[in-house]
């Protein structure tokens, strides 16, 4: 079985990326594949590395509040591309009011500041599409 | 062992060898510790600072041998300043109270500036938004949804006399967070002070304008390092002549410390980052006490309580020496390290959000300790949101309290003399001094970011530390121990998506009403300008006086100079 596919991303114009590159380096050591794709992605950047990689996750940094713009954005150019089984999740500043608006639109995973590493490397383990 | 190197005990160790080998810490250690640790061992194998540094049991008068009082620490307001720089401490005039605020329109935070010197604020501190801060309008693409959402959203000269409308800014000083658009943002304050008719031999404030810690931390760059370099020595040059007041740069290191870095680290790169501006000021051919006394610098104020104090007791020593001993400063002003210092975002948790305001006090209270020109609190709803007026007020109180009820602003430099502080003091010297020298051999600041040097440094010492919080080996109350599960969520401040459509509306209307052709020839003439070394400033105050945008300056020197890109370093 290969190796998981993750793709780490950080959109919008932040580029606090502590946050990112700890958990790309988390999942690395957790022996998935990570590709990090440094700063200042758009949406169509994204689900275009998703495609490219083969990705099985797609991972969101995003501190700044733009995730109400940039999450629904990426779920429909992901639908369009064929992408919809790749499981997405986001880590960062996100109000408790926007999460169930997130979890509609298919993020399954909303990761907030103090969560463990095990945590997220599990609940991907458990939550990626079953793998040829 | 030389007399001369002994700290304090000088003379009593001199007249009493045989008493102090007696009460020698080896003595000590196996005659008292030993046996106290074979009925009950320490609670852990080993102690270490929150950088990791390891922290020995006690610390004694042998601990600081080698330190010279006179040499190396000397009183409050003597070179090198580790005790301060100010000999009468806060005794004369407290520190400046200084609350980093901004969202939304202008409008919003203009109120919240009123609100703030309202309830006793002494200084504004300009947060803008991330399109500001990346020199983008809020049309462009990547502005989507970042609008007014991390700080306020400038535009144009328009927005700024919104910004400061009834604040007179020739009797408030103000800091302003903005870096890659230093020049643009600063020539929109100078345009409105002027307006309001103010002096601008007598405003006084600070623009942050520390480029080298956006490519090593928190990566807000636009240019590449050289011409930004460029734009910063320009300013210096521009300010030692027409703003002599300005704080031109505030050499940061609070950014760096967020991203991960240790305490030494934090204190070593910035430092060194100082020096490479001061280097690039005397390139460029300004003459060093022109342009140095203008020099502040910014550090965090992090959760590690003796560490921190003697992070910003050895900043003010190293600066002073090298000013002194390697740019051959002779103005007194130019060795004084003077900063503003703000407590630790990265510390705030969401969890218990209450449980922020303790750990605020506590590392504002060790940058008092540590002589602080210039403070700003975190308030306790930052791990979720901007801060509500109710929790930024209750920050402001947080200093207030220090200042006036704790009586620690009443003595200079209170923890000077203690074995523990002085060690720590001296090990944090040393540390920056070993970065200086691998920086140096790699020739320069810039060329050991372009290596990724101080990047790869970072993002090792924050991996490290997520490792150590995972084994719960650091604690965080609240989060990695004493979870409580049913937190009652509290009230945050929501920025809602009508600060874009109000922006958007303005910036459509202000470029109906201005002068075209005005604007388009201040950006020809600015464009022309960066192709050749004159000073910049001149045109881009032009430029905003024509009310020419933040986006297209900058896009206007992109045009010139190029943007940089990174390479990413896990």
């Amino acid at each position: 079985m290969r190796k998981l596919r993750v793709v780490i991303a950080k959109p919008g114009l932040d580029g606090h990326d502590r946050g990112a590159k700890v958990i790309a380096r988390a999942l690395r050591d957790a022996g998935m594949e990570v590709i990090y794709t440094g700063l200042r992605q758009t949406p169509e950047m994204i689900a275009s590395a998703a495609l490219q990689e083969d990705a099985d996750c797609i991972g969101l940094s995003i501190l700044s509040g733009a995730h109400n713009h940039i999450a629904p954005r990426l779920m429909e150019l992901l639908r369009e591309k064929g992408l919809d089984d790749v499981l997405v999740v986001i880590g960062g500043i996100i109000p408790d009011v926007d999460i169930p608006k997130l979890k509609e639109m298919g993020i399954k995973g909303i990761f907030l500041p103090g969560t463990p590493m095990q945590d997220i490397i599990e609940f991907i383990n458990a939550n990626v599409r079953a793998r040829v | 062992m030389e007399k001369q190197g002994r700290w304090m005990v000088g003379r009593y160790n001199v007249r009493c060898m045989k008493t102090v080998a007696e009460t020698g810490k080896a003595r000590w250690q196996q005659e008292t510790l030993e046996p106290a640790l074979k009925k009950s061992p320490e609670r852990a194998a080993s102690f270490t600072t929150i950088s990791g540094r390891p922290i020995e049991t006690l610390y004694t008068a042998e601990d600081v041998e080698g330190i010279d009082y006179t040499r190396d620490v000397n009183n409050p307001g003597v070179f090198p300043y580790t005790r301060g720089i100010h000999p009468t401490g806060y005794r004369g005039k407290l520190w400046t109270m200084r609350q980093f605020a901004g969202f939304g329109t202008p409008e919003d935070t203009n109120a919240r500036y009123k609100t703030l010197l309202k309830a006793g604020g002494t200084g504004l501190s300009v947060a803008f938004d991330l399109p500001t801060l990346m020199g983008r309008d809020p049309d462009h693409e990547l502005s989507l949804g970042e609008v007014g959402k991390c700080g306020v959203s400038i535009m144009s000269l328009a927005d700024m006399e919104t910004l400061f409308d009834g604040i007179r800014l020739g009797d408030i000083t103000t800091s302003m967070t903005i870096n890659s658009p230093a020049a643009m943002i600063f020539a929109m304050y100078l345009v409105v002070a002027e307006k309001q008719g103010a002096d601008w031999k007598k405003i006084s404030g600070t623009i942050q304008n520390d480029i080298l810690k956006e490519f090593i931390a928190q990566k807000e760059y636009i240019f590449p390092p050289r011409p930004s370099m460029r734009l910063i020595t320009d300013i210096f040059g521009f300010c030692s002549e027409r703003v002599p007041k300005w704080n031109t740069i505030s050499v940061s290191g609070y950014h760096i410390r967020e991203a991960g870095a240790t305490a030494v680290q934090e204190l070593a790169f910035t430092l060194r980052d100082g020096l490479e501006y001061v280097q690039w000021g005397v390139d460029a051919g300004l003459d060093v006490d022109a342009f140095v006394p203008q020099i502040s610098f910014f550090f965090n104020a992090h959760s590690d309580f003796f560490e921190e104090i003697a992070k910003y007791r050895a900043a003010r020593s190293l600066w002073a020496h090298a000013m002194r001993d390697r740019f051959h400063a002779r103005n007194e002003r130019s060795w004084k390290l003077r900063f503003h210092s703000q407590t630790a975002g990265v510390s705030l948790t969401a969890q218990q959000p209450y449980n922020n305001v303790v750990r605020t006090a506590l590392q504002a209270l060790s940058a008092v300790l540590g002589g602080t020109n210039s403070l700003h609190t975190n308030s306790l709803d930052e791990a979720l949101a901007l801060p509500t007026a109710e929790a930024a007020t209750l920050a402001l109180r947080t200093q207030q309290i220090i200042a006036h009820e704790s009586g620690v602003a009443n003595v200079v430099d209170p923890l000077g003399g203690s074995y523990f502080v002085e060690r720590l003091t001296r090990d944090m010297e040393d540390g920056a001094r070993a970065y200086f020298k691998t920086i140096d051999a790699m020739g320069g600041m810039v060329e050991a970011i372009e290596r990724g040097f101080p990047q790869q440094e970072i993002a090792e010492s924050s991996y490290r530390f997520q490792q150590s919080f995972e084994r719960k080996e650091k604690i965080m109350v609240g989060v990695n121990a004493f979870v409580q599960q049913d937190d009652p969520p509290i009230e945050i401040l929501y920025i809602d998506e009508s600060t874009a459509d109000t922006q958007l509306a303005k910036l459509e209307a202000l470029k109906k009403t201005r002068n075209h052709d005005a604007v388009a020839q201040a950006l020809d003439s600015l464009r022309a300008a960066a192709r050749t070394t004159e000073n910049l400033m001149p045109r881009i105050i032009d430029a905003v006086r024509a009310y020419a945008t933040v986006g297209e300056m900058c896009d206007a020197l992109r045009e010139v100079w190029g943007e940089y890109e990174e390479v990413p370093i896990i």
